[in-house]
């Protein structure tokens, strides 16, 4: 057993200083029919790393990967290229194997990277502060109401029908328990919906996604105005960052709380997690923000240096009165992300970004030329709809068999919902080729 | 910034392996990339962005390649980890992550793959989520598992929103009332709170156990749930949990068990023969997913018969189809009382590789012996330090040992200071000022990772220090004069926040 250092004289050796005749004697405080005397008969004995790497990659080998074919899924999860460095980096032991920053004299380290991270966040959201990560953005979501119906003493939450639904669910989930009320819009793919009217002043927030889950891109202009009229907080919700390479970013805008997903920067696909939360506000709510902020503060000798700080917000701090119960969240998803910006720099981002439109844009126009197919979208970033006549996931189905992953359809996403059967969301990136789009074209030329 | 005053300062602020990083934007090159891209292919329109105006500039720093690489070198030269040395806090099961778990999650098959692709092009991603389920279920004896909770946390929230759900569904009065001991983790009051719940603390006895006479005394027909922690945080295992569980179960509710300390009973124990009604597990301690600095994490919970229909969407269904996700609520797939949804997706896959990675690697024997080489080891150190430091409670314990500050009482030394010294002799501090119960407490957790070599090390450290603090406190308040920094004031941190880099 490879990873256990004690010998049996090791073993011997101790029980002998402890008093005891064997270890069975440690557990005597267990009730006696709860123990296990053996090992748990009818499982597997251990195994060599040979044997592990043979049952396991016999597992993913079973699976289609997304860079072995022509692959168009985005939907809150987007693949993109993740320069070498980050990988090899992200594995360093200092970073992978360390825990929390308890103590700041020995995680520096970790403490800057959060520190330049809060700040990339800050940026990218147009936001003035942002904390040091989330779950993923669906939990971060949940929290930015949360938060909202804190901070406005109100406890009703307006969503989007485009808000990802997923996100719409984990938010609903909280609600039912914590017991707030939500109101949500009905998943609108054609985009007309008209959330001002619905904003009133029993309303905490109104959550809204751009670009959205159809791939809507919004501006929040009004939206926000209206929002501050009423007493409400504006939480914009950013699915793919990388957009916010592009698009004028929600804090510019007038969003009191930007929410999103990181996972495109840094983060692999790896089936849905684990991803990163980001989270984002006005600086005079930071008193009410869940998870973790680090700050900068000098050591004794007056050096610079970074700690977690605001802890009286958090659980183990404050027990039932913390603004949250998060504790562990995504400290190497967020080096991964920090990493890569940090790669990309602001000339880097802003051209992944605008290189991903283009892709998109090339993408529509082929598509936009078949016959029986329509596009929903005036505005997008790399993520359109698609209305292709038939059921979506038969086509889906059908192209998986010639070796395309087609997209993400949006009766997969909205299970519960009528008139969506035909509707397909197709996302491009810089990974996606023109041989891609033109094996995505042909097949769907074929089938409809 | 000024180096004057510590001893040794050199010209470059340097010192030695220990460089003096500045942040990323303190590094700027206007126009440098670490990152080439080709150029956006030709397409009839510009953009087609609608709405929204294209923004100017988003104020990233430029870096190249080579800066970004040291960048990043050096700030992890500044961090203490478990590969670099022993790192016994408690509570945190801060074991050897093996490198395996690393390879594995890697592979294209489980890395590569999104999570709403077809379930045909699939099958293994399910099959691996499947199979560590399994194992989690045969582990503890439940009946029902719930992947999708990101973390230790969110996994408490998934357990209570399940008894919550559970209660709502039975109907009758409302039950609003959670019993939390006072040990418990910070989480366990948050999570309770979070869900709309009333805390209410349960005592503990001299000891260190929950006091069942206090505990039975609160219980009524408005209590919603226990939460339990077994072992609980003063390392001990709460033996009258049998007990404590019927008591429950007759007043209708449930026991929530956190299995932050699963470490410590994994493969000897059967939760399920304990009354245990919820748990979650903690794969990012018990089954050695590396901590990453602050997660990820992944918090899978375990359920009894009874709050098995109401565990969360999605689930898997494995029949002679092959393996497929239920992702909305539906009466023929068993789904139809399931409360909702915790997260994005459907859970911390690439945990759960690294933990099966690791499941496998042990098997059931080897597991069987890892718990007790956790306990073995961390009684060992209780017998060793039990001379030096007051253990506030009888042995045996679980997987960690537990002290307070008694035997500092009049050096002028605290346990922040032991925990500061630790660091200038090369160690990782052992969780302090936790559980709250007792004063200045010294939670040590040495896993069975550890070498005895490396454990003896440690105690013989520790007296060191004992000995050091009777007659030199001063050299204690200095402490840590060896690493990367010196101690840091937190105070003023959280008096003028500064959260984020700006330009002057």
């Amino acid at each position: 057993m490879r990873y256990l250092p004690l010998t049996e004289a090791d073993r011997r050796e101790m029980l002998a200083v402890i008093g005891a005749a064997s270890v069975a004697e440690l557990y005597r405080d267990v009730p006696e029919m709860a123990r296990l005397p053996g090992p748990i008969a009818g499982l597997p004995n251990h195994m060599g790393e040979l044997e592990v790497e043979r049952l396991l990659s016999s597992m993913a080998a079973k699976n289609v990967t997304a860079g072995s074919v022509p692959f168009f899924l985005g939907g809150g999860a987007y693949r993109h290229h993740i320069p070498a460095t980050v990988d090899s980096l992200i594995q360093r032991g200092e970073f992978l194997t360390s825990y929390t920053p308890y103590q700041p004299e020995i995680a520096q380290g970790t403490l800057q990277f959060l520190f330049e991270f809060q700040s990339q966040v800050a940026l990218l959201t147009g936001m003035e502060v942002a904390n040091a990560s989330m779950y993923d953005g669906a939990t971060a979501c949940a929290e930015a109401v949360m938060m909202a119906n804190r901070t406005t003493k109100r406890s009703r939450a307006l969503l989007a029908g485009n808000l990802h639904p997923h996100y719409r669910d984990t938010t609903a989930t909280l609600a039912r328990f914590n017991g707030f009320e939500i109101v949500a819009g009905a998943p609108a793919p054609s985009d007309r919906e008209n959330l001002i009217d619905k904003i009133d002043t029993t309303i905490s927030c109104v959550v809204v996604q751009s670009p959205d889950v159809f791939g809507h891109v919004h501006n929040l202009t009004a939206l926000a105005a209206a929002c501050q009229a009423k007493g409400a907080l504006l939480i914009a919700v950013v699915t793919e960052a990388v957009s916010l390479g592009l698009l004028t970013p929600p804090g510019a805008m007038g969003a009191d709380i930007v929410v999103g997903e990181g996972q495109s920067l840094g983060i692999p696909l790896g089936y849905g997690g684990p991803h990163l939360g980001l989270f984002a506000a006005k600086e005079k709510y930071i008193r009410q923000m869940p998870g973790r902020l680090i700050g900068q503060t000098v050591d004794a000798d007056g050096r610079r240096g970074w700690v977690l700080t605001l802890s009286t917000r958090e659980q183990h701090i404050r027990r039932e009165k913390a603004t949250s119960n998060i504790c562990t969240n995504s400290g190497l998803c967020a080096l991964a992300f920090s990493m890569h910006l940090t790669l990309l720099g602001e000339t880097g981002f802003t051209d992944l970004a605008r290189l991903n439109h283009a892709k998109a844009v090339q993408l529509a126009e082929k598509l936009g030329d078949l016959k029986g197919l329509r596009i929903l979208n005036d505005g997008f970033f790399n993520e359109f709809t698609i209305d292709v006549g038939r059921r979506a996931n038969k086509v889906v189905n059908k192209l998986a068999k010639r070796g395309i992953l087609a997209g993400v359809p949006a009766a997969r996403l909205f299970p519960d919902s009528d008139g969506l059967t035909d509707l397909l969301v197709v996302a491009a990136t810089e990974c996606t080729t023109e041989a891609d789009m033109d094996a995505l074209a042909r097949g769907l030329g074929e089938l409809l | 910034m000024t180096t004057a005053t510590i001893s040794g300062a050199t010209i470059s602020g340097h010192r030695g392996l220990q460089m003096d990083e500045p942040l990323i934007f303190e590094l700027d090159s206007p126009g440098s990339s670490g990152v080439d891209l080709p150029a956006p292919p030709k397409t009839k329109a510009k953009t087609r962005l609608g709405a929204v105006p294209v923004r100017e500039s988003v104020g990233l720093p430029g870096l190249s390649e080579p800066e970004v690489v040291r960048h990043y070198t050096r700030l992890s030269q500044k961090n203490y980890a478990i590969d670099a040395g022993f790192y016994p806090l408690g509570s945190c099961t801060m074991k050897h992550n093996p490198r395996l778990n690393e390879k594995m999650a890697r592979l294209p098959g489980f890395a590569d793959v999104h999570p709403l692709q077809p379930m045909t092009t699939i099958q293994g991603a399910l099959e691996l989520i499947d199979t560590l389920a399994g194992w989690l279920k045969a582990l503890t004896g439940m009946k029902a598992v719930a992947m999708s909770p990101a973390a230790g946390a969110h996994g408490e929230m998934c357990g209570m929103m399940a008894i919550a759900a559970a209660h709502d569904h039975r109907g009758g009065p409302a039950r609003k009332r959670v019993l939390v001991p006072e040990s418990a983790h910070g989480t366990n009051p948050a999570t309770a709170a979070a869900l709309g719940m009333v805390v209410e603390a349960i005592p503990a006895t001299a000891d260190g156990r929950i006091d069942l006479a206090a505990f039975k005394a609160k219980l009524g027909f408005d209590v919603a749930a226990v939460m339990l922690t077994n072992p609980n945080t003063c390392g001990l295992f709460e033996r009258d949990v049998r007990e404590l569980a019927d008591a429950v179960h007759q007043a209708g509710a449930f026991l929530y068990c956190d299995g932050a300390n699963f470490n410590a009973i994994i493969g000897r124990v059967r939760v399920a023969d304990l009354g245990v009604d919820a748990m979650h597990i903690n794969l990012h301690k018990t089954f050695s997913t590396p901590h990453g600095g602050g997660g990820p994490g992944s918090g899978p919970v375990v359920f009894s018969q009874a709050l098995a229909p109401f565990v969360p969407l999605p689930t898997i269904i494995h029949d002679d189809d092959g393996y497929r996700l239920v992702e909305c609520q539906d009466e023929d797939e068993g789904t139809a009382l399931a409360f909702g949804r915790m997260k994005a997706f459907h859970g911390q896959m690439g945990v759960f590789v690294r933990a099966l990675a690791y499941t496998l690697s042990h098997g059931a024997d080897g597991l069987h012996q890892a718990s007790a080489d956790a306990v073995l080891s961390a009684n060992y150190v209780l017998a060793k330090l039990k001379g030096t430091l007051n253990a506030p409670f009888e042995g045996p314990c679980m997987h960690e040992a537990l002290f307070d500050d008694k035997s500092l009482k009049d050096t002028g030394v605290t346990t922040l200071d032991i925990a500061k010294a630790l660091i200038d002799e090369g160690f990782h501090p052992m969780t302090v000022y936790f559980p709250l119960v007792v004063h200045g407490a010294m939670l040590i957790e040495p896993t069975e990772s550890e070498s005895k070599r490396s454990i003896d090390q440690f105690i013989a450290t520790m007296i060191g220090l004992a000995e050091r603090a009777k007659e030199d406190a001063a050299s204690f308040h200095a402490a840590p004069t060896l690493a990367p920094r010196r101690r840091l004031d937190e105070t003023t941190a959280a008096r003028k926040p500064i959260l984020r880099w700006k330009t002057r």
